[in-house]
């Protein structure tokens, strides 16, 4: 469904991502895990088409990002890290206007807005202005934004960063339920989150991949218990 | 197109949510007000000669407040990546907010149509002239928003954003007066280069009640250079 090929990004003489290449399947939860700084922001940003590469591209569908990069924005609901929506913007105009962005067709708008209204948890703040939210309900509006339209594929840049122990159970739990029917790419600080949601993961270091496997198939090569211990020997942690 | 109508509704809405848009506009009154009437009751005609002439300063000063936080807000919050990453193009984000910044500033202007309907009862009026200013009113803030919008394009510091406005629409208005003195000798010649150059120039033909193609012609340029570096600058950022 999505084929990155030899995708680099260069910021100056930096190399962020280095000839990276791997492919997500239909319906698959992909963790493109690493630690900070290892261009995972870099490859989402590139794929949402926020960033142009330097080299390489990437394939969803029958799509690539340079010369059909509008259809492939529409294939893509993405959550940035840290969620930044317009402060000034009450709840439910944002998600209105996020719905007539994503073409949303006016007779199931309200519907569609109820509905991931219910599903992120936002009923009690739908008439509030974002700047009076909590970091844990901005998340969740972030989440109902990359949900709006139902994209195909869902990329989610650390969507638990910053939430309290009861927002991150409560947001993994929509991932859960969402990753069911969706293809997903979500990166995570926390090993065992990721243990517990993806099909498979990418593990990236200073832009280049040095792992790409299931978690089972990592520990079984790395002779490793633990996926943290796993972790820490592929990066620079060991 | 839909979507130009999108970010239009939002970035026009958003003007009016803070104090930011009451106050502009009551400023812009104030002082429009406060220089044209003490020299209209000393001049005893019934025009607004006065009011036009100064017109291009006090767009020069104003406008590129209303236009500053376009880009320079959304990139340092980082709400532009939300945007960019959904199915919008440039052209259409673009447009969507120039088309606001030139509603907003001719709603800032239509009360001041009242000082023709008032002043036409205390003398006989000449309206060619009074439309033409208005129109040309029109195409100078028009025109003036392009240059605000590229100004903003190119940092995410909004008091930045305001001072290259402010001195490019400075330096745009007061060209043709301060190029008589400034120019050397043997320069001369291009005063006619530099008259064409300036947007008070083209601004005074049409507030005479002469609309010539050549001033629409010159403001319509400026607009979409200012509006295709904007694009550029902003794909350039990619």
């Amino acid at each position: 469904m999505i084929k990155f090929d030899k995708l680099t990004k260069y910021y100056g003489d930096l190399c962020a991502v280095d000839h990276v290449s791997f492919e997500v399947k239909k319906g698959e939860i992909l963790g493109l895990l690493g630690p900070n700084g290892a261009g995972k922001t870099t490859i989402y940003r590139i794929l949402t088409g926020y960033l142009r590469p330097t080299d390489g591209n990437i394939q969803v569908k029958n799509f690539n990002i340079y010369d059909n990069l509008i259809d492939i924005k529409k294939l893509i609901g993405y959550l940035p890290e840290a969620a930044p929506i317009y402060h000034e913007m009450l709840v439910y105009d944002y998600l209105e206007y996020v719905a007539d962005i994503r073409n949303v067709a006016p007779d199931k708008k309200l519907d569609h807005i109820k509905e991931l209204a219910d599903l992120c948890s936002l009923n009690r703040v739908m008439h509030m202005t974002i700047n009076e939210l909590s970091k844990g309900f901005r998340q969740r509006v972030g989440i109902a934004h990359a949900l709006m339209g139902n994209p195909e594929i869902l990329v989610l840049d650390e969507p638990t960063s910053g939430l309290d122990p009861n927002q991150i159970v409560e947001t993994r739990e929509i991932i859960r339920r969402i990753g069911k029917v969706k293809t997903i790419i979500f990166s995570t600080h926390i090993l065992s989150e990721a243990e517990a949601t993806c099909d498979r993961v990418v593990v990236i270091d200073e832009g280049k991949i040095v792992a790409n496997d299931t978690i089972e198939g990592l520990k079984k090569s790395q002779k490793e218990s633990s996926f943290e211990n796993v972790f820490r020997n592929l990066t620079r942690g060991n | 197109m839909r979507n130009v109508s999108n970010i239009f509704r939002r970035e026009f809405k958003s003007y009016f949510i803070s104090p930011i848009a009451y106050i502009v506009i009551a400023v812009f009154l104030v002082v429009t007000g406060w220089l044209f009437f003490p020299t209209f009751f000393l001049m005893r005609q019934a025009n607004l000669n006065q009011f036009f002439t100064l017109l291009p300063v006090t767009f020069a000063f104003i406008i590129p407040a209303v236009t500053m936080r376009l880009f320079s807000e959304e990139i340092n919050v980082g709400s532009y990546e939300m945007l960019l990453t959904m199915p919008v193009s440039f052209k259409e984000i673009i447009v969507g907010k120039y088309l606001a910044a030139v509603a907003f500033v001719s709603i800032m202007l239509a009360p001041t149509f009242f000082y023709a309907v008032s002043i036409s009862f205390i003398g006989k009026m000449d309206w060619g002239p009074v439309l033409g200013g208005f129109l040309g009113a029109l195409l100078l803030g028009a025109a003036f928003c392009a240059i605000g919008l590229l100004a903003s394009s190119l940092t995410r510091n909004q008091v930045i954003a305001f001072i290259v406005g402010l001195v490019t629409c400075f330096v745009l208005t007061l060209l043709v007066d301060y190029s008589l003195y400034l120019l050397p000798g043997f320069l001369s010649g291009l005063t006619g280069f530099f008259q064409y150059l300036s947007a008070s120039h083209h601004f005074q033909n049409i507030a005479k009640g002469v609309v010539d193609s050549r001033d629409i012609l010159y403001f319509l340029s400026v607009s979409f250079v200012a509006l295709y570096g904007t694009a550029l600058i902003m794909q350039e950022k990619k």
